[in-house]
């Protein structure tokens, strides 16, 4: 089997050929050669991450305590809230509770993708595939928990604080590129603060900041699935789903530079 | 003194802004008054912090291409100078803000960029601060400053597009253009622009020459 890796972008036309006797050569291929190198990474690269999701779901099935934990963490959380406040009405703080408590929930959970990496294990992987296969399979798994995790969120928020949500479509849409969004940035931000001493602290520090646009988004557009506007805003939709494309086309680029030790 | 004629021009457009921006004539608006001056020294700010701050970007994606750890230093720097230009607007627009509008604070989403804008850097230092290696520093603090700036961009650049903003020419509110008939203000406010961003250029580049010289008597010792 042979695997086939452009390096770092610098020159463009080199290729890494990875033998099965574990010799790396650098080989100059140009023209069709270098077409069909780039078709054959995407295909390996396709492969590659639908392995390590399989793996990371197979891995999370196994320890079933860190999802329970997660979504234990999401319900209890409600149910505080729902405790002080009772039921809301006022949409702007039904809005804005929910959108905190699923912050929040996501930062916990989509943390640990490489906190709780031991440094073997990402040598050994980094060793198998690609960067950008890592980075990507990262995102996707995130984003089914986060999806999942949202899920979850709407349905026991709506039980117990109540559901004033007149427009329920948009606010799915809204939720499932919410989650796409968090998940993305969050992984690269743990990537991130994993390369430093005191991570888990500067895992907030470095996400709030950098999520704000994302949220201001969501949370416009959330009010307006709550208060069932007519027309949906196109405008807020589109820039949402251009800041996904964004944040997942940095991450693409950027990671290969962070696992680099 | 062939290399350092911008920094004269600095020197005199500075000089000329802080003279001609407080005895010049402006318009007589309502509301706004004799504080339509600060237009001189608010909005240039801006100018400067952003063109800094492009610079940073600019030598963190090289640092990551050549790896060398002078691109770290002149980013980190230009990052230290866009807080210290973006302090400065952040409280001549609270001074403003205050007379005009009647609070040092108000809900709008371009006070809340600025506030994230300078959120954002102070995570940067803090990431900076928590990596004791030089290399591995460098690598990490540009990839955050790369994604941290590209956030940045849609938050000032495309939100405040899509709603309406206290400020003038957003939201149904005048532009300056419209009170400046005659173009006298603007024969103060260009000179204003390029004078600030060069002696902000200026600043960055001392700091610069100081934290190399700093580095090398570390290294000495």
């Amino acid at each position: 089997m042979q695997i086939f890796y452009s390096i770092d972008g610098n020159e463009g036309e080199f290729v890494v050929c990875y033998n099965p006797n574990r010799v790396w050569n650098p080989v100059r291929v140009e023209g069709k050669a270098f077409l069909l190198g780039i078709f054959q990474i995407n295909c390996m690269l396709f492969l590659q991450v639908k392995y390590l999701v399989a793996k990371e779901v197979k891995l999370e099935m196994r320890n079933k305590y860190a999802l329970g934990g997660i979504l234990l963490y999401v319900v209890s959380t409600i149910f505080v809230s729902y405790l002080s406040f009772k039921q809301i009405i006022n949409p702007a703080t039904w809005n804005a509770l929910f959108w905190i408590i699923l912050l929040f929930a996501s930062i916990n959970g989509v943390a640990k993708s490489f906190l709780n990496e031991t440094r073997g294990k990402l040598l050994y992987l980094y060793t198998l595939v690609s960067p950008q296969a890592v980075i990507l399979s990262k995102i996707i798994y995130n984003s089914l928990l986060l999806i999942v995790l949202s899920g979850l969120c709407l349905f026991v928020y709506s039980v117990f604080i109540g559901n004033i949500i007149q427009d329920l479509s948009l606010f799915l849409l809204t939720l499932l590129l919410g989650s796409i969004g968090f998940s993305s940035l969050l992984t690269m931000v743990s990537a991130i603060a994993s390369k430093t001493s005191n991570n888990f602290t500067l895992m907030a520090i470095l996400s709030f900041p950098i999520m704000v646009p994302l949220l201001m988004v969501l949370i416009k557009l959330s009010r307006n699935a709550i208060d069932g506007l007519e027309n949906w805003d196109l405008n807020y939709l589109m820039v949402l789903v251009f800041l996904n494309i964004i944040i997942i086309a940095l991450s693409y680029l950027l990671f290969r530079y962070l696992w680099r030790d | 003194m062939k290399k350092n004629w911008w920094k004269i021009i600095a020197v005199l457009f500075v000089l000329y802004t802080i003279i001609a921006g407080f005895l010049f004539k402006v318009p007589a608006q309502p509301i706004l008054h004799e504080t339509i001056r600060n237009l001189y020294f608010h909005v240039p700010m801006w100018f400067s912090m952003m063109t800094i701050l492009f610079v940073s970007l600019w030598h963190s994606i090289k640092g990551l291409s050549n790896s060398n750890i002078e691109s770290d230093i002149v980013a980190s720097q230009a990052a230290h100078t866009g807080m210290l230009v973006g302090a400065l607007g952040l409280i001549t627009g609270s001074l403003w803000a205050k007379y005009t509008w009647g609070a040092w604070w108000v809900a709008d989403t371009k006070l809340n960029g600025a506030a994230i804008t300078m959120l954002i850097y102070l995570a940067y230092f803090v990431l900076r601060g928590s990596i004791d290696e030089e290399q591995k520093r460098a690598r990490i603090a540009a990839v955050y400053n790369i994604f941290a700036y590209v956030m940045l961009i849609v938050f000032l650049m495309i939100l405040p597009r899509l709603s309406d903003s206290l400020h003038p020419g957003n939201g149904g509110n005048p532009g300056f253009n419209q009170y400046d008939l005659d173009s006298n203000m603007r024969l103060v406010f260009y000179p204003a622009v390029i004078g600030w961003i060069l002696l902000t250029v200026w600043i960055f580049t001392l700091r610069v020459r100081l934290e190399k010289i700093k580095r090398k008597t570390l290294i000495d010792e």
